[in-house]
Parts: structure tokens; sequence; C-alpha cells
């Protein structure tokens, strides 16, 4: 079992905005290389993190965009580092080729994404959710990621953390998906010891050189790794590739790498979600929500249970991969789910899909500038029991 | 008489992926030349094989990295460099070379060329400059010399193209050469220096492309293009790099152009750091063994 390096963790209680809380969250994970670009709101994880990490121990460096950004996270990683980078929605759309070379490559790394209103610049200083989808979808090609999203400050700190343990379990690119709000607002944050702190390690092979393959996988579809310097001489490639990272242009070839690098993470969905059930016994309408609308949505639970109404609450701290089985089980016995968010229905219509008409979906869209208004959730929890 | 059995090894097969072969270039294409001398030039560092890493884009010489038998990273179009830059620092006990043509280097990928070049970011960057897309059949290029034909200017090119010495010298890069496919002997010495260089260093490799280029502009067989490497090529060290842009079918000025030393970026971070911080840096022991080694230096 591997711990945090007491040296990189700020043990104690604090008082930190969601963003500086995520630069904590990275390094006590061990994050020892940032390559960022300053955008808001995402910009004081990185200056947090070029405050600290000189005496700490890691690189920052400034790149001349996002592209560059999340290729030199890649390139870290395969160098040895554990790596992250940060942005918001411009910056986001900018990554996401190279966000399909991590994948391609089962590169382990963070991509924080502080979202704000969109499309394109759309308001770079006031919140959004708007970027679900494109977490999900946004990089060409199938295959599947994993997202979080923090509430709160302190969950900036714990899911960014959680998510270099996930980034290196299933070796892929992890995402954590603050939102403006989140990112801004300043709250306690306690920051446990670092003994208490526990780390996944990079699955390094230990093959004798000359035997080790690059995408061999192993029981659980997931390879082993080799850094640059080890001695394998191994080659890699976006292009479609066989076990042993050498291109090959064939259908076969195709359709043994996808499945796998889905099923890789499809077949551990029920590991990697993290959902937290409020109150979901005798629950008829329950109410799904994630990030800062999960806290208002919380006001509106609380305000209809005041009135009697049988009313759970559901929050995604995992946004993807999508909890389908909880909703399908769920759907079967509540009469609707209201999914308040920041954007037109993203995680309403998924929601939609796995309730598949065996209870009502209601959307509540908000777009953007603000949060909802918890009355509004609370109206619709009433037309939804009734 | 019954046959002699003979079986030629190639000289560099060790460093070579040869359960890859054949290689998807095409005959007479100046990337295989470019290849066998960077091999040679491996060598003659004797940098330990297993401490040099190579990162390709996309294109005919973004394959490169798949046939070197080295740490090896294939990575997307024009990103070579900002993937090079994060193994670098991660890992700054490991040589990095980024190998890619013209276009995934000055064109999807010229900020990043002008960015580490200005850093001085501790890397060789060889560009295989052949004055087209290659790969997706003969596009123009932003190397394109003069009015030559492409598959996208069918007419014939009209934007000026870069004159990649220039551009490097300007942006900071260390040291900057430039050699055709003829040039063997050249481009192995210059390629050597390359790698031996700290800092940010660039070799420009003229390679015929008679499948599209040629083809495409009746200059006749890749034999026609050497000949013309042969009858145009004009050594010229030390050239001011104004002078050194290539015009259709005109003369190449070859040679080495810049050769200076500036401070890498880890350097710079270095001696930043440990100013500010002290022994509070993390790498506090190491920046200071160098900046003794430099007041020692210059006493």
């Amino acid at each position: 079992m591997v711990r945090a390096d007491p040296k990189r963790v700020l043990t104690g209680a604090h008082y930190l905005d969601g963003d500086h809380a995520c630069t904590e969250g990275a390094l006590a994970a061990g994050c020892n290389f940032i390559a960022g670009y300053p955008i808001t709101p995402s910009t004081e994880v990185v200056e947090r993190y070029a405050q600290r990490i000189p005496s700490v121990g890691g690189t920052f460096i400034q790149m001349e965009d996002e592209i560059a950004s999340i290729t030199a996270v890649l390139g870290a990683t395969w160098g040895g580092a554990k790596a992250m980078t940060v942005t918001s929605g411009p910056g986001f759309s900018l990554m996401m080729e190279n966000i399909g070379l991590g994948v391609m490559l089962e590169t382990p790394c963070v991509v924080v994404n502080v979202q704000r209103g969109g499309p394109s610049t759309g308001l770079p200083t006031m919140v959004g959710q708007a970027d679900i989808m494109q977490a999900r979808w946004g990089s060409h090609g199938d295959y599947e990621i994993i997202a979080v999203a923090p509430q709160s400050p302190q969950e900036a700190f714990e899911l960014t953390f959680e998510a270099f343990n996930l980034a290196e379990r299933y070796r892929t690119p992890v995402m954590v998906m603050l939102d403006e709000c989140v990112g801004h607002m300043t709250e306690k944050v306690v920051i446990p010891a670092a003994d208490t702190l526990e780390l996944v390690p990079r699955r390094l092979t230990e093959k004798p050189i000359g035997e080790y393959l690059p995408y061999q996988p192993r029981e659980d579809l997931i390879p082993e790794m080799a850094h640059a310097g080890m001695g394998h001489r191994y080659h890699i490639t976006g292009l479609t590739h066989d076990e042993r990272g050498y291109p090959v242009m064939a259908a076969d070839v195709q359709d043994k790498l996808v499945r796998r690098l889905c099923d890789k993470i499809r077949n551990a969905t029920d590991d990697i979600v993290m959902l937290e059930e409020d109150g979901l016994d005798g629950a008829e309408v329950v109410v799904i929500s994630f990030g800062i609308t999960s806290r208002v949505a919380k006001a509106a639970v609380a305000g209809a249970r005041k009135q009697g109404l049988p009313v759970g609450g559901l929050r995604f701290r995992t946004i993807w991969p999508f909890p389908e089985r909880r909703i399908r089980e769920l759907a079967g016995r509540v009469k609707a789910f209201v999914v308040p968010e920041i954007n037109y229905g993203q995680l309403a219509l998924e929601v939609e899909r796995c309730a598949a008409g065996r209870a009502a979906t209601v959307m509540l869209p908000h777009m953007g500038g603000d949060v909802h208004d918890p009355a509004v959730i609370q109206q619709a929890i009433e037309e939804a029991v009734r | 008489m019954s046959p002699v059995k003979t079986e030629e090894r190639h000289p560099m097969e060790h460093m070579l992926r040869a359960d890859r072969l054949p290689h998807i270039w095409c005959p007479t294409c100046g990337i295989g030349t470019a290849v066998k001398c960077f091999t040679e030039a491996v060598e003659r560092t004797g940098i330990d094989l297993d401490h040099i890493a190579i990162v390709s884009g996309i294109g005919c010489t973004g394959r490169v990295a798949g046939y070197v038998k080295l740490d090896s990273y294939h990575t997307t179009h024009g990103r070579a460099i900002p993937f090079a830059t994060g193994l670098k620092l991660a890992n700054p006990d490991l040589k990095v070379v980024v190998f890619s043509g013209d276009g995934d280097l000055a064109a999807i990928g010229g900020n990043h060329l002008v960015h580490a070049a200005r850093r001085n970011m501790d890397i060789t960057v060889i560009c295989v400059n052949n004055f087209i897309y290659g790969m997706t059949g003969g596009q123009v290029a932003p190397t394109t010399p003069g009015t030559a034909n492409t598959s996208t200017t069918p007419w014939g090119a009209y934007e000026p193209p870069f004159n990649l010495p220039l551009l490097l010298e300007s942006c900071g890069a260390c040291y900057v050469a430039r050699w055709t496919a003829l040039h063997v002997r050249r481009l192995t010495k210059s390629m050597t220096e390359a790698l031996g260089r700290r800092g940010f260093s660039f070799v420009e490799i003229i390679t015929p492309c008679s499948t599209l280029y040629a083809r495409r502009n009746r200059l006749g067989t890749g034999h026609d293009l050497m000949k013309y490497y042969h009858d145009n090529s004009e050594i010229q060290h030390g050239a001011d790099t104004r002078t050194v842009g290539i015009d259709y079918q005109g003369k190449i000025i070859c040679g080495k152009f810049v050769d200076r030393e500036r401070p890498t970026w880890q350097d710079l971070t270095d001696a930043q750091h440990y100013r500010t911080l002290g022994d509070k840096y993390y790498r506090a022991e190491f920046a200071k063994a160098q900046e003794e080694a430099k007041s020692h230096a210059q006493a």
C-alpha cells in the first residue's frame, strides 16, 4: 500500500476556494507535472501550483496553448510523471483531439475543467455545467471516459485526489468537472494526514527486457505501462495498434482494441461510480443533480419534505461512466426523476434513456450565468408528485 | 557451381524495428536516408540507446518513430514538440528527439516549434522538408517554393514559404543546420552535433518526394532530384539565414548556420527558483552545482 508523501500534503483545516483545493488535491496525489494555459475561471489552480511546486518538488510550465498543455501532460506521463492540466470550456474544446490520444495510448492523467457558460467564449466569469456531454464524447471515435463532479471546495480536494487514483487504476485520462461556482467559492477544507491518503501506484511492468508488450492486457483488460528510459524500447501510436503497439490497419484489430478500451471501463462501472443518496427509501420523486446544482437541489428537497412530499436526492459525484444500473432500479419504483442542471438537459436525457419510460423524467434546465432558484426545483418536485 | 548464399544485413539493424519492414515510404523517398543518417549519428554520439526517445507527429516522416528501435512515440498531427517537452521535463536524463515533416512541424505545429525554440527546450528537432504534404496526396505546404504545382494549388503555388533556418534562428534555437538527402556524410555530422548540443537544436533535410512533388511538377525521377541537389546546393557555413530561403528549383544553401549556447528552460527555471527560494527550492543542490560550474568556467 502506498501512502501520500507528507511533504506534499497540507494537512489541517484551511479556508480555500475550490480551485485552490483542487491544486492541493493534486499535490497530495503526487502530481509533479502541470502544463497549463491561463483561462478564467480555472487559472487559480495553476497559479497556486506554480507558487507551491518549486519547494514541494515538480514542474509547472505555462505552454503556448491548451493543445500543447494536454500533449505535454501526455508526454510527461510517459516520462514518468503524475501529470494534470487545467482549463475551462474553450480550452477544453482545444484539448479534445489529444484527450483522444490519451485514451488511445492509455495514458493515466487528469484534466480539470472549471466549467463556465458557453458555447464559444460565452460567460467567462460565470457558471455553467454544459460541458458534461463534451467530457463524454468530445474527442472523435468510440471510447469511455471517467469524470467526477465536486460540489464543494472540500470535494474539489477529495475528488481531484481520487481522479489521480482512478487514472492510474484504469489507465485513462480522468476529468474533474468543476464549475465556476465551486471553483470560486471559499469554504472550510479539511486536508487529512498523509498517512490516511492511499495512492494507487502506476502499473509499471516488471517484465524482462524483450518480453514487454505495451498493449497486452491483463485479466481486467488493462495493460501494464513502461516509462521512457526503462530499457524496453517500445513503440506506441495513436493509430489502431496491436499488443506490440504496432499500427495495424485492419478491422479485426480495430474491433479488439476499441472493445477493450471501452470495456475496461464499462465492466468496472459499479466500482467507479460514486453516488450520494439522500432518503431514497419510500421516495416517489428523486432529484438528480451534480456540482453546484446539487447544493441548490438540497435546499429544494428539504423544502419539499417540510411539505410532507415523498422526495429523495441522488447526487452524482461521478458523472461518467453513467450509473445506468442504479437509475434503472430506481425507475422501476419511483414516479419521476427531476433533473436540474445548468445546461439544456444533457444529464436529463441520459436519465430519460435509462428510465426507459418506466418513470417520468422532468428536465429542469438553466442556461448558466447563475444557479437555479430552489423554489423552481421545489415546484417541479410538487408537480412531479401530483 | 552452386549459388553462394549471402545474407546481407542492414548495418543499423540493431536500431531499427526489422519486424516492421518493409516500410511504407515510396522508392526514392528521402526519409529512409534521413533515418539511416540519424541512426549513425546516434551511434557516433555514444548515447545509451535506453536513454534516448523519439517522438513523431503525423505524415510520411511521422512514421519514423515506428521504425526506430528506441522508446518511440507516434503522436497527433503537429504535437510532437509539446509531447517531447513533457517527456524531457519529466525525465531530464533522456535525450529527446522530434523527427517529423515540414507540414507537421511548421504548419499545424508551427506554434509549438517557435515556442520550443524561444524557451530553448533541450530537444533535437529533425525536420524532413519535401516541400509538400505527401501522406495526404500532395497538397501545398508552408514550405512549398515559388509556383510549384500541388493538388491544392493546381494553378501553381503563390503564398511565400517559410525560410525555416531564419525562423528558428530568430526564435532562439542553439543549433540550426540544413542539408539535402544527398549530403549523407555532412548530414550525419550535423545530426551528431545537434544531438550533442544542450538546448534546442534543429536540422532541416531537403528530401525528394518523387511520387508527388516531382511528378506533379515534371521534375523527373528521384535520381533527377538528387541531380538537382548536386548541381544547385551550395555549402555556406555560417550564412546569414536571411539569405537562405529556397526558390522554386533554385539554389539550396546548405550548412551549419547557427551554433551558440543559451541557457535551457530547465537552466533558467533552476536559476530563478534558486535565486528567489534558496535552499527551499527542491533542485537547490543541482542549481547550486550549476552556478558553481558557471563561475568556475568564468574564472
